[in-house]
């Protein structure tokens, strides 16, 4: 393989003046952490919702919580980050249109929103199979002891169901981090971005995506560890994976 | 809202859009499909095989690719495929490789990944007593895979195979980073030489949409169908 491997160039200065290529990719990660995270909080919280919805008796609720998971599940992200992006603000108010364009930090923005969304549907399936997977008995108790819906749901249901699904909601949130690369095509220039921008300033294409790749499984395996221990401390005793 | 849009501009590419574009996208789709099935199988069985070593080397490669964003994937497979072919063909220089080639390789490498998780999971889905029967049947290893195990595993398997694949056909819209025409490619093509955003991506989310959910819908009636009464 007739390839020049320089490993040295992560040290060397980087063509926009502050700092060394390494600089970049530290940069790059952390805003791939920064967004990643602002996605998930936005996926939990819209994703708790529409799960509730889908598990309740009334069939309004479970078709709205039907409709918003088959829209944001059957186009790809990369098509919905270019509705946000590009589409929403033409239809919009002029005025409203034009200071969604002159936001300060836009792809930022929109990419945590676009994922977030995206990714609810998945937590908010996750998140009904969950409840579903409760033994009818839980609701009924929580019935019997006058709680009411809500009060059911804040202190029996979902306490549990979060439990349950707390593995899968680990891929999901790893899958959150791995999505925010798709921003790249509207312009934030998140790890995947510095890669590829290292990759043109200085040729050296094999070092800049190793070094990614190398920061990916680092993250990923920082996630694994953490949401082990999350899962063992708050595994109930006698309980599903409890000990 | 919609005062100042042009959808003829729709009507206009049309031809492109689904000649060109599309036809690439379902391409792409079908034979990655084909490819990371068969890849992924052989992973799958790699993982289950009692040589412990053999079994590590198809679990890192699946760990390392599901813990790599698809778009790196992309770029990683853009920049290395032409190395490879240079190596496989033992020519001088790295080959020229077509954006199809590059893609189908990249996707076939990634969704093995995914398909060999399916599969194991298909796999261990059969009772003991198949694989056992068939041994005492005097089956070889390879037979009884060929003809009772992985019948079995596939057919358990199908709607979820089927489920992913509807995944891989939303991804393939991601080789747009290296500017493929793919059809979300096209649409952006078209739309950014008649300054037609709006409208093209609206149709081509639409598009998507349209074929997912129906397919999606047919997963759903065939897995009713050919569900295996117990």
């Amino acid at each position: 393989m007739n390839y020049n491997w320089n490993w040295h160039i992560f040290f060397e200065q980087n063509p926009t003046g502050a700092g060394t290529y390494l600089d970049m990719l530290v940069a790059g990660l952390l805003l791939t952490i920064k967004t990643a995270l602002l996605a998930w909080v936005i996926a939990l919280i819209f994703g708790t919702i529409v799960g509730i919805l889908r598990s309740l008796p009334s069939k309004t609720a479970s078709w709205i919580g039907f409709g918003y998971v088959e829209f944001f599940r059957n186009m790809p992200l990369l098509v919905q980050l270019f509705l946000w992006f590009f589409v929403l603000p033409e239809l919009l108010p002029r005025a409203a249109g034009l200071w969604m364009k002159q936001l300060p930090n836009a792809p930022f923005w929109t990419a945590a929103i676009g994922v977030g969304l995206f990714m609810s549907a998945r937590v908010a399936v996750q998140l009904a199979a969950g409840i579903a997977s409760l033994p009818r008995g839980q609701k009924q108790a929580a019935t019997a002891l006058g709680l009411t819906t809500g009060q059911g749901y804040r202190y029996v249901l979902l306490p549990i169901a979060f439990r349950i699904i707390l593995p899968p909601l680990t891929s999901e949130f790893l899958n959150t981090i791995k999505n925010t690369s798709v921003a790249i095509t509207i312009g934030l220039i998140e790890l995947t971005g510095q890669a590829r921008a290292m990759q043109e300033f200085s040729f050296q294409v094999f070092e800049a995506f190793t070094a990614a790749t190398v920061m990916y499984l680092a993250i990923n395996i920082i996630v694994v560890t953490g949401m082990r221990f999350l899962e063992r401390s708050l595994a109930i005793p006698g309980y599903i994976a409890g000990k | 809202m919609f005062d100042n849009l042009d959808f003829d501009v729709i009507r206009r590419s049309l031809p492109y859009l689904f000649l060109d574009g599309m036809s690439f996208t379902l391409m792409l789709t079908g034979l990655s499909a084909l490819g990371g099935l068969v890849f992924g199988t052989m992973i799958a069985l790699m993982r289950l095989s009692s040589y412990r070593l053999m079994g590590r080397i198809a679990g890192l490669y699946v760990d390392f690719m599901r813990s790599l964003p698809l778009v790196l994937v992309i770029f990683w497979f853009y920049f290395l495929v032409p190395y490879i072919g240079q190596w496989l063909t033992g020519a001088s220089r790295p080959i020229r490789v077509g954006a199809f080639t590059s893609s189908l390789v990249t996707f076939i490498m990634f969704e093995a990944a995914y398909f060999s998780e399916i599969m194991r999971a298909g796999i261990q889905s059969i009772s003991k007593g198949q694989p056992a029967a068939a041994s005492a049947l005097g089956l070889t290893y390879s037979q009884s895979m060929r003809y009772i195990v992985l019948p079995q595993a596939f057919r358990n398997m199908l709607p979820v195979l089927l489920t992913q694949t509807i995944v891989l056909f939303q991804d393939t819209s991601l080789v747009y980073v290296l500017s493929i025409p793919d059809f979300l490619g096209a649409a952006s093509k078209v739309a950014q030489r008649d300054g037609r955003l709006v409208e093209m991506y609206l149709f081509a989310a639409l598009v998507y949409f349209v074929i997912s959910c129906v397919a999606s819908y047919g997963v759903r009636r065939l897995q009713a169908r050919i569900a295996i009464v117990r």
